[in-house]
C-alpha cells in the first residue's frame, strides 16, 4: 500500500446539518512531511484530519493522496492509517493480535502475521507486552501499541489525533521524540492535530493554524513563531508583545506608527495606509531593558515599570507595564537576569531593534 | 470495641437482604428438597425419608424423552431470539444515531410487555388456527390448497409463542453491552481495513458476548422451566419438564413433583455454570 504520501485538499468543505466545520480548505502536504494542525477547539483540524482519514465524509471538494483522487475511497484505499485519540485498542485482544488486526484483515496467514506483528512490536519497544490485554498497560504503552497497529500496513500517511494529549508532560516530552524519530525512520507523511503550540513548534516541518474551519497561515514553524499573520495567531502561539498604532508616514524603508505620546519605526509592510491602525508584534525575548534609551533603538523603546518578576529556572519572566497600563512581557534567560537583575516598582525602557518589530497583516 | 461496633452494624445492613433471602429462597427451596425425600399414596403424602422418587424419575424412560424434549424447545428458542435479539439490539445500538430514536424505538419493543403473556399467547390461536387467519390468507391466494396443520397445537407452535414471549430478554442486554462498546473500535477496525462482517465477527460480537450471556441466562431458564406456552400451545401434544411438574402437581403428587423439580433446577444451573464459563459477564454487572 505504499505509495506517494503527498497530500492535496482541494476547496474541501464539511458540513453538518446547519453548521459548517470546515469551510472549503485548500491545502498541499508534501510527501514525506510532519505537518501539524493546530487551532483552539471546534476549530475543524480534527474535522479535517477525519475527512483525511476517510472517517468523515467530505461534503465538497476533492483529496489527493501521492496524486490520487481518494474523495470517496474507504481508509485501506487511501493509504493511510490513523491513530485514535484515545488509542481505541481492542479490548479483547492481545497487544500482538491488536497490532496483528490490519495484517488479518488482508486475509495474511497466521505464520507470517504473527511474525511481522512481532517486528512491529519490537519496532516500538513493546516486544515483551504481546500477550498482554490493553487494560494491562499504562497510557504510554498503548500508545505505541496503537502506533504499532496503525503502522502493521505500511501506510503511506500517518494520521495522529491529539496522540499526546492523554500523556502526563514528562512522557510527552519523551513520545514526542519517539514520534519524530520514527517519522525521520519510515519516511512517511505524518499529520499531526494538536492543540499545544510546543509539540507543534517541537515536531513539525510544516504548521497549519486554523479558526473557525478555515486554515488561517501555514509555513515552517520558524515562520509561524516569528511571523505570525494576524493577531489571533500570535496570540496561540505565544511569545509575543502585540501593539497597536496608527500609521503616521510610511515609504519602502519604513513605517513610523504613533501610539499615545510615542512613536516607533516598523520595518516596511505592503499596504499600510497613513492614518489606519496596524498592530505589531515584538518576540518577549528580544526587549530588552535599560535605564536610557540606547542608540539604534530610537523610536523602539517605551517607558516601563516593572511589575513581576517570576522565576521559571532556566528563564525569568518579567511583566512590565506602560504609563498608559498596557502589559508587556520579557523572557530572560536565568544568567541574563543575573547579570542585570530587575525588581518590582522599578522603572525602565524598554527597547528593542527596529527591525525586530513585526507588522500583522 | 471499635471494631467489634463496625462489625455489629455490617451485621444489621445485611439483615434485610439476608431475611428475604432467607425467607422467600432458602426456606422454600429446603422445604423442595425435603419433600422430595417424602413418600406419597393416593390421597396422603407421608413424612420419610426414600430415594423412590428419584429413582423413579431418574429410571422413567418418559423423564428422558421430555427432557430432550425441553432441551429442544429452548435450544431452538434460545437460536432464534438470539438471532433475532442481536439483530435488533444491533439496528438499535448502531444504526438510529439520535439518543432520542434510541429511546423511542426501545419503547416500541416493550410496548407488547404492556399485555399479559397468556393473552399474548392465546392471541397466536386464532391466527394461526385451522381456520384462522394466516391458513385463510394462503388459501386464499391460492398458496395452498388445505389449511396447514403444522401452525397451531404443534412443536412449531411453542416455539413461535417462546420466542415471541422473550425475545425482549435478548435484546435488553445485547443492546446494553452495545451501548458500551466504543465507536472508536469500529472505526478503528475500520480504519485496519475490515469491513462489517469483519467488524461484526471480529470487534462486536466478542465485545457483546457479556450481554448474549445474559440474555441466554434470560431465556434459557424462562424456557426450561416452562409449562403454560407448551401446554396451551402444543394442545396438550408435546410435554416439558414444566408441564410434568405440573400434572403431577394435579394429581397431588407433591414428593414426585419436588424430585421433578429439584433434578430441574440442578439441570438449570449446570447449564448457567456451563455459560459463565464461557464468558465472564462480571464486567457487565
Amino acid at each position: 500500500m505504499t505509495g506517494n504520501g503527498a497530500i492535496e485538499l482541494i476547496a474541501v468543505s464539511k458540513h453538518y446539518d446547519n453548521t459548517i466545520a470546515v469551510k472549503s480548505i485548500n491545502l498541499k502536504i508534501p510527501a514525506g512531511a510532519y505537518c501539524c494542525l493546530i487551532g483552539p477547539s471546534g476549530c475543524g483540524k480534527t474535522t479535517t484530519l477525519r475527512m483525511i482519514a476517510g472517517h468523515e465524509v467530505i461534503s465538497e471538494g476533492d483529496l489527493l493522496i501521492g496524486d490520487r483522487n481518494v474523495t470517496e475511497l474507504p481508509p485501506v484505499k487511501r493509504g493511510t492509517a490513523m491513530m485514535f485519540q484515545n488509542y481505541a485498542l481492542f479490548p479483547h485482544m492481545t497487544c500482538l493480535e491488536n497490532v496483528g488486526f490490519g495484517l488479518k484483515m488482508q486475509g495474511i496467514a497466521p505464520a507470517e502475521r504473527m511474525e511481522r506483528a512481532r517486528d512491529m512490536l519490537a519496532r516500538v519497544q513493546m516486544e515483551s507486552f504481546a500477550d498482554r490485554k490493553p487494560a494491562q498497560l499504562s497510557g504510554g504503552q498503548q500508545q505505541r501499541i496503537a502506533l504499532a497497529r496503525a503502522l502493521i500496513t505500511r501506510p503511506s500517511v500517518l494520521l495522529l489525533d491529539e496522540p499526546l494529549s492523554a500523556l502526563d508532560p514528562f512522557l510527552r516530552a519523551r513520545m514526542r521524540d519517539e514520534l519524530r524519530r520514527l517519522q525521520q525512520e519510515l519516511g512517511i507523511t505524518f499529520v499531526h492535530v494538536t492543540h499545544a503550540q510546543d509539540e507543534a513548534l517541537a515536531l513539525s516541518d510544516m504548521v497549519v493554524v486554523m479558526e473557525d474551519g478555515v486554515i488561517r497561515q501555514q509555513g515552517s514553524p520558524e515562520e509561524i513563531f516569528n511571523r505570525p499573520r494576524s493577531r489571533f495567531i500570535a496570540n496561540f502561539m505565544g511569545g509575543q508583545n502585540i501593539f497597536k498604532g496608527v500609521v503616521g508616514h510610511s515609504d519602502a524603508q519604513s513605517i513610523m506608527v504613533t501610539r499615545g505620546p510615542d512613536s516607533f519605526i516598523l520595518p516596511a509592510h505592503a499596504g499600510t495606509q497613513t492614518g489606519s491602525e496596524i498592530e505589531f508584534t515584538i518576540r518577549t525575548d528580544l526587549i530588552g531593558l535599560a535605564d536610557a534609551v540606547p542608540p539604534g533603538s530610537e523610536n523602539a523603546a517605551i517607558p516601563v515599570e516593572i511589575t513581576t518578576v517570576e522565576y521559571l529556572g532556566l528563564s525569568v519572566r518579567i511583566v512590565a507595564t506602560t504609563t498608559d497600563g498596557k502589559d508587556i512581557t520579557l523572557m530572560k534567560t536565568e544568567s541574563e537576569f543575573r547579570q542585570a537583575p530587575v525588581r518590582r516598582k522599578e522603572k525602565f525602557i524598554a527597547y528593542w531593534k527596529p527591525e525586530h518589530a513585526h507588522v500583522l497583516a | 470495641m471499635a471494631a467489634t461496633e463496625s462489625k455489629r452494624s455490617s451485621y444489621f445492613m445485611i439483615t434485610p437482604m439476608a431475611l428475604v433471602f432467607t425467607v422467600f429462597l432458602v426456606v422454600p427451596l429446603l422445604t423442595i428438597i425435603v419433600v422430595s425425600f417424602w413418600d406419597y399414596d393416593e390421597y396422603r403424602i407421608l413424612p420419610d425419608f426414600i430415594f423412590e422418587n428419584y429413582r423413579y424419575l431418574l429410571g422413567s424412560p418418559v423423564t428422558w424423552k421430555i427432557y430432550l424434549n425441553t432441551f429442544k424447545y429452548a435450544a431452538l428458542t434460545w437460536l432464534f431470539t438470539l438471532l433475532i435479539g442481536f439483530t435488533v439490539a444491533y439496528f438499535l445500538a448502531f444504526h438510529i444515531r439520535s439518543l432520542t430514536w434510541q429511546i423511542v424505538l426501545f419503547m416500541v419493543c416493550t410496548i407488547p410487555f404492556w399485555t399479559s403473556n397468556i393473552i399474548r399467547m392465546i392471541s397466536w390461536i386464532p391466527f394461526l388456527g385451522r381456520n384462522g387467519l394466516l391458513n385463510q390468507a394462503l388459501m386464499g391466494m391460492g398458496l395452498t390448497d388445505a389449511p396447514l396443520e403444522f401452525l397451531l397445537f404443534s412443536d412449531f407452535a411453542v416455539i413461535l409463542a417462546d420466542v415471541h414471549l422473550y425475545t425482549l430478554f435478548m435484546v435488553v442486554p445485547i443492546f446494553n453491552s452495545m451501548m458500551r462498546i466504543d465507536r472508536a473500535l469500529i472505526e478503528a477496525a475500520r480504519d485496519a481495513g475490515a469491513g462489517a462482517w469483519n467488524t461484526l465477527r471480529h470487534v462486536v460480537i466478542p465485545l457483546s458476548k457479556p450481554g448474549i450471556a445474559i440474555g441466554s441466562i434470560f431465556v434459557i431458564t424462562v424456557v426450561m422451566g416452562d409449562f403454560i406456552t407448551v401446554r396451551l400451545m402444543s394442545g396438550g401434544q408435546s410435554a416439558s419438564v414444566g408441564l410434568q411438574i405440573s400434572n403431577e402437581i394435579g394429581l397431588l403428587q407433591y414428593p414426585a413433583a419436588a424430585a421433578s423439580a429439584v433434578v430441574l433446577l440442578l439441570t438449570v444451573l449446570l447449564i448457567v455454570a456451563a455459560l459463565l464459563r464461557l464468558v465472564d459477564i462480571r464486567k457487565e454487572l
